[in-house]
């Protein structure tokens, strides 16, 4: 139950913080067709964090009815039962399992992209296999949120053909996201523990099946832009996000997102 | 003979109420109302989703941040159709953006005003966005017909931001003392700037009268004025608070509600130039279209070389 619960959250706060950081962009894109695109994919990844927190606060709500300890419910300290803005409000740095990429600063558009397309394609791909998952309400989400990642991919891809093909000034800007961005990648391939629970019982995805399909879509896509994959040499280590040990970033997204759930509490908005 | 002709068909169709339509003759100074009126409009949708972006990293909750991004995505497709609808009228979206970002051109002065909490998010709603609807709706039935017929689908997508924005509010009203007071704050801020929209009175307003005899505008700033206050004196007893405004009293006589004086000192500040965020917005308008500026570029590059390849793949 508990690696069901994790597995969920894990999907949810992937989902959240990237649409987080999109929704950054609205107001500010490089021109209001973009704009409008950008903030559409934000507000896809939020409701489907809605849809995955929703159902992690059911089996929390569950679990303790039936006496059992759950795993970060609504933070620590929190009474009452858990809903979809507990979970995304009130819970630390530690508690949020997201992976390292999708927090990452959004930098310029070319970063923005290619942190999207990495993160569509694996979606894509992970939500193909998660549609068959045991569990049927993990299948529906994943089921419903599948042709929303398609225009995701599609959108993204045609984005990174058309800056690493366009200019020059483009082509290195993409390259330069390339080199920043591709150590993160590993970390979306390297089950963390709740994940190889949740795949031994037939629930999660078993990443080692996606990895080659991942790999041979940005490899297609990158051919088609001119771009090459960034030697592995001298690359720093990174900490797991899906573990709670994140980059400094996350914890000044959730200190600006959390700020009015923290400063009043246990209200209602 | 030619011109007097085109001139007695053009007022016959604005008497007639038949929409004047782009290949129609119209006379330059309707067309330059209009673009002007137009791109004001546009513009204001797309420095208007400033304030409201402003909040949605720091939404309360899921619900909330998911409704205020739909809403601000809402306002950059009204930008888009006004665009479109004013570049029907022999002028490039480039144009129109360049006169914005050098301060030529106008948008509506209510978007200098800074948000500051989140009550705000449902200030603007309510009453900003509320302002505008009284405005728009008889634009739906303005004399140009790619006006007329952008307004009739930004009116729709209003109406509900209206009402998104009077349930925030009415939320906060129901809520702790703290969150009550955060809502009375935010109409207390944004009730002068918000009936300061409709302009100055009848009598100071420059473009008014050839605008009615046009058709491009259906009442007077004073009567659509008026008619919001009326409104919104009754709505906010809904929410238990009130409109920072002593002289607000129900006049028998009139059957309308009686008002205090606007400051129009500040109202000429703010469209100068010289209100609270009017710095801050241009420079963020600028910066994006700046910032944006290789990305366009890119774009356009791209797209000619495919051309160019498939030119080429014919051959």
């Amino acid at each position: 139950m508990n690696a069901l619960i994790d597995y969920t959250l894990h999907l949810a706060d992937n989902a959240l913080i990237l649409g987080h950081r999109n929704s950054e962009w609205t107001g500010h894109g490089p021109i209001l067709e973009q704009d409008i695109a950008i903030s559409n994919i934000a507000l896809d990844l939020i409701g489907q964090a809605r849809n995955f927190y929703q159902y992690a606060a059911r089996l929390i709500n569950d679990s303790t009815l039936q006496g059992a300890k759950a795993p970060s419910p609504g933070g620590e300290g929190v009474g009452g039962e858990a809903t979809e803005d507990t979970l995304a409000y009130l819970r630390d740095v530690k508690d949020f399992k997201n992976c390292l990429l999708v927090e990452q600063t959004n930098g310029d558009w070319a970063k923005t992209i290619l942190r999207q397309f990495f993160f569509s394609a694996y979606q894509f791909y992970l939500y193909q296999h998660l549609q068959h998952s045991k569990d049927e309400t993990l299948a529906a989400i994943a089921e419903k949120s599948l042709k929303e990642v398609t225009y995701h991919l599609r959108w993204s891809s045609e984005w990174v053909v058309r800056l690493g093909d366009g200019t020059e000034e483009s082509n290195s800007r993409i390259k330069k996201a390339v080199d920043d961005l591709w150590v993160y990648t590993d970390e979306l391939f390297e089950a963390a523990s709740f994940e190889l629970l949740a795949t031994n019982e037939g629930i999660a995805v078993d990443l080692s099946l996606i990895k080659n399909n991942w790999l041979k879509k940005i490899t297609d896509i990158f051919d088609e832009a001119t771009l090459r994959f960034p030697s592995r040499e001298g690359q720093a280590v990174r900490w797991n996000g899906k573990d709670g040990k994140h980059s400094e970033h996350l914890g000044y997204i959730l200190a600006e997102m959390q700020f009015l759930q923290r400063a009043y509490p246990n209200n209602y908005w | 003979m030619q011109i007097i002709n085109e001139e007695k068909i053009f007022a016959d169709k604005i008497d007639e109420e038949i929409k004047i339509e782009p290949k129609d003759w119209m006379p330059d100074q309707y067309r330059k109302t209009l673009i002007r009126q137009i791109s004001q409009h546009a513009h204001s949708e797309i420095v208007g989703m400033l304030p409201e972006a402003n909040w949605i990293t720091r939404a309360p909750t899921l619900r909330r941040k998911a409704t205020l991004i739909a809403k601000v995505q809402d306002e950059a497709g009204h930008g888009l159709y006004l665009y479109s609808a004013a570049e029907t009228l022999n002028i490039s979206r480039d144009e129109m953006l360049k006169q914005l970002h050098s301060g030529k051109a106008k948008y509506s002065s209510i978007f200098n005003y800074p948000t500051l909490t989140w009550a705000d998010m449902g200030a603007i709603g309510w009453l900003v966005d509320g302002a505008a609807i009284m405005n728009q709706v008889p634009l739906c039935r303005c004399s140009y017909g790619p006006y007329a017929r952008a307004m009739i689908r930004i009116c729709k997508e209003e109406s509900f931001h209206q009402r998104q924005g009077f349930e925030i509010l009415l939320t906060l009203s129901k809520g702790s003392k703290a969150q009550k007071q955060m809502a009375q704050d935010a109409i207390n801020r944004w009730w002068w700037p918000s009936i300061m929209m409709f302009g100055p009175n009848d009598d100071a307003s420059p473009h008014s009268k050839q605008s009615m005899e046009w058709k491009i505008k259906r009442f007077s700033n004073d009567e659509l004025r008026q008619k919001f206050i009326d409104v919104c004196a009754e709505q906010v007893k809904i929410l238990g608070l009130v409109l920072p405004d002593e002289k607000l009293k129900w006049n028998e006589e009139t059957k309308h509600y009686d008002f205090g004086e606007i400051n129009w000192e500040e109202f000429r500040n703010v469209v100068n130039g010289n209100g609270p965020c009017n710095k801050e917005r241009l420079e963020a308008r600028v910066k994006a279209h700046e910032d944006g500026a290789w990305v366009r570029d890119a774009a356009a590059a791209y797209s000619e070389k495919r051309k160019s390849r498939e030119q080429k793949a014919v051959a």
